[in-house]
């Protein structure tokens, strides 16, 4: 489960060193935007350094790299491969045929280090108008495809929009990366907050995020990662209502009734799928009342 | 009689000071101090030679000081803390004697016992009337408390009240009475407001320093201290001054009530007062505006003594009361002794200050520092200098985990019952190791430029300087 992924700049000793102390269910060591061209080396070497410091870091390590366009590209991948991130992150993805390109970047890189191929995922950041439009091909493409991340600034810009906190002009890209995701079966990320001093924006845009269908949320600060796992674990009604859900269903069943109600209102197979992943969700989390 | 004089020349001829005399000041104007200077810079006129500083502490805007060493003005130092500037150069050794640091406590009782003999102290006052009743609340170099300033009052063979703001008699409140005052001049101005208080003290926005924080509230929390009569004191710096914002909803939950805060006080522990959370503050120095303007309002928010603050001679004082202090620290040794007198090369950088007097009071003291700072481990196998002896420290609290004392098994029983992150503290060393490599340890080998007296008296380590000279 990934509720929140806290970027880390891969330039940054200090913040790499702290990488696992924040609470962030993954960390996504970034060697792209957060990087200047003339310092793609130098992160490269930390990022490698300090994963191999912290082999046991207890949180999921997710590597940004470099556009496949760019020269960095290629070395990102065959330095960070060996070092066995759970998901590489490629940037600017636009069609199937990039996942295409990257995914055998990756399989190379795996094979001249002898791992098994496949061993890595591939989180592909769509960040382009061309991207959100190709998201489920881009989903569904390849079982290395493990999950989508939406990337709202990128977007903005290239849909020739104005950025806002309230976030209409992204509301089409959200809506649109969740069904493909969901469609191709794979998890689904939103957008970081970009304001860090905001707390409440921060809280309400991730509460929104979840009410739209995202499995968790990019966070771009320390700050938020709180309030982001908050709003992607279930809350004590909701476990409770799953419950009684579950419950209900069980008494149901076993005096062979078909549709019951419950709290006035209907419960049909939706609702108890519904119940089923809250309750799934917060055993993970090991909430109190998820047994049942 | 009147006691005013005109001039500064006046009052300190009139003082009767000769050469190799020891002056002292109280630091409540901090960066904004405008009086060491310019006593200093007087006595040099008049000629006056070989004299001993004893301050309170000493500030980087007192940097002329060491004009004063070259020159022979000032051949002794006496403090409880010195910032970097000065240490820098103490540590490079402009100073031929040693200088000798105290603590808060330390010094009043060093006063009082007369083991330290002060001929003139020279009190800046941001408010005085003719005969010397002076308080630190009024006027525009308002400081709040002249707590430290108090026993040199009580205690010098004569004292002289620096003001800018000449008040009608009787003025009141008076923390310094008339009955202890020889001489009172006016000046143009005792300091600069900016560098006296900041406007606002701000906890930190450092998720390492947050997160340290976090762990120290939960430490107390689960450490059986917190009940009614609860009582606590932090210092104003980084991960300190966090703490407090994570107390308060644990002690809304456990609904306690506490009985005082105490220190230092800042806007954050008068916001606790005002919301309840305690029946009073004790204030010997205050950090920031609010805090200057509820000692100045708030009748629970009172003015104490450094005597009453921390003097392990007065028959009793308020860090004997104390629950919980959360202090800060450059180094921390596998024996929990703790350094804030220099920074890891050696160079003096700050000093006890109440961190030894609050430490040996407090019923828990907890030590709150990040596991390395920039490429550097906090946690050494011998501190450079012993500000603090580990027997009087009692937890360690790092991001990454916190270590408790041997001797405090009763306090690991409890935070490992709670479920909190309890190492060893050198399992915690291991862990910055892994990190940063192993530093080749830096001891500075030149002559002895300072000695570091314990609050009850006693040399407890030595500072050497740094450059060979």
């Amino acid at each position: 489960m990934r509720r929140s992924l806290l970027f880390i700049p891969g330039n940054n000793p200090g913040m790499l060193m702290g990488a696992d102390m924040h609470g962030a269910d993954a960390v996504i060591f970034d060697l792209e935007d957060a990087v200047a061209p003339t310092e793609k080396d130098a992160a490269r070497i930390l990022v490698r350094n300090a994963m191999r410091a912290m082999p046991d870091l207890g949180v999921e390590v997710v590597v940004r790299v470099n556009p496949l366009a760019t020269d960095f590209f290629i070395q990102d991948i065959q330095t960070m491969v060996p070092l066995h991130p759970k998901l590489i992150m490629p940037t600017k993805v636009a069609s199937a045929e990039d996942v295409a390109h990257i995914s055998a970047a990756v399989a190379a890189a795996e094979q001249a280090n002898g791992m098994p191929e496949g061993s890595i995922g591939l989180l592909p950041l769509l960040e382009t108008a061309q991207g959100i439009e190709n998201a489920f091909a881009i989903a569904d493409c390849d079982l290395r495809v493990k999950g989508l991340l939406l990337g709202a600034e990128d977007l903005s810009s290239d849909l020739q929009a104005i950025r806002s906190k309230q976030g209409a002009e992204i509301l089409y890209a959200r809506g649109r990366i969740v069904m493909a995701a969901r469609a191709a079966g794979v998890e689904v990320y939103d957008t970081p907050f970009t304001d860090v001093n905001d707390a409440e924006g921060m809280a309400e845009d991730a509460r929104l995020a979840r009410a739209l269908g995202f499995s968790g949320k990019a966070v771009i600060s320390p700050r938020h990662v709180e309030a982001v796992n908050a709003a992607f674990t279930p809350t004590e009604d909701e476990i409770i209502y799953a419950r009684e859900v579950m419950l209900a269903i069980a008494e149901a069943q076993q005096q062979g009734r078909g549709a019951i109600s419950l709290r006035g209102k209907m419960v049909d197979k939706p609702i108890v799928d519904r119940a089923q992943r809250v309750l799934a969700t917060a055993k993970q989390l090991g909430l109190e009342g998820s047994d049942l | 009689m009147s006691k005013l004089v005109h001039s500064l020349a006046d009052a300190i001829r009139a003082s009767g000071l000769q050469s190799g005399m020891t002056i002292s000041f109280h630091h409540h104007l901090r960066n904004g101090d405008a009086v060491l200077n310019m006593v200093l810079a007087e006595a040099a006129r008049q000629g006056l030679r070989d004299l001993t500083v004893q301050a309170s502490s000493l500030f980087d805007v007192h940097l002329p000081l060491l004009d004063h060493i070259r020159s022979g003005v000032v051949t002794g130092i006496e403090t409880n803390y010195m910032a970097a500037g000065i240490g820098r150069a103490i540590s490079e050794g402009v100073l031929q004697k040693p200088v000798v640091f105290r603590s808060h406590g330390g010094r009043p009782a060093a006063i009082e016992s007369g083991r330290v003999v002060i001929d003139v102290a020279f009190i800046a006052a941001p408010a005085s009337d003719a005969q010397g009743n002076a308080n630190g609340v009024l006027g525009s170099a308002a400081c709040g408390s002249l707590g430290y300033a108090i026993p040199d009052a009580k205690y010098a063979k004569k004292v002289v009240i620096i003001t800018d703001h000449l008040m009608p008699y009787p003025l009141t409140p008076h923390p310094i009475e008339e009955t202890d005052v020889d001489l009172v001049v006016q000046v143009d101005s005792i300091g600069d407001p900016k560098g006296i208080v900041s406007g606002t003290t701000r906890i930190t926005r450092d998720p390492v320093g947050l997160s340290i924080a976090k762990l120290a509230a939960q430490v107390i929390a689960h450490s059986g201290l917190m009940v009614d009569g609860f009582s606590f004191q932090t210092g104003a710096g980084g991960a300190s001054l966090a703490v407090t914002e994570y107390l308060k909803p644990l002690l809304r939950k456990q609904q306690v009530q506490g009985s005082f805060g105490l220190g230092g006080i800042t806007g954050y522990l008068v916001d606790m007062l005002n919301e309840g959370y305690f029946g009073n503050l004790m204030d010997v120095q205050c950090f920031d505006l609010a805090a200057v303007a509820s000692i100045r309002d708030n009748p629970r928010h009172q003015e104490i003594s450094a005597t009453r603050y921390a003097s392990p001679n007065a028959r009793s004082c308020a860090v004997k009361s104390l629950d919980t202090v959360v202090l800060g620290a450059t180094e921390i040794d596998l024996n929990f002794n703790v350094n804030v007198h220099t920074d890891s090369n050696g160079y003096i950088m700050g000093g006890s200050g109440g961190h030894s007097d609050t430490a040996e009071g407090a019923k828990l003291s907890l030590i709150v520092a990040p596991l390395f700072r920039a490429r550097l481990p906090i946690i050494v196998d011998k501190v450079t200098c012993v500000t603090t002896k580990g027997s009087a420290v009692d937890v360690l609290v790092t991001q990454r985990g916190v270590a408790i004392n041997p001797r405090r098994q009763d306090l690991k029983d409890n935070l490992k019952a709670a479920g909190l992150p309890v190492f060893e503290i050198d399992e915690l060393q291991a862990q910055a190791h892994k990190l940063t490599g192993v530093p080749v340890p830096v001891k500075p080998q030149g002559r002895v430029v300072a000695q570091v007296e314990y609050p009850l008296g006693g040399i407890v380590d030595e500072i050497r300087s740094v450059c060979a000279e």
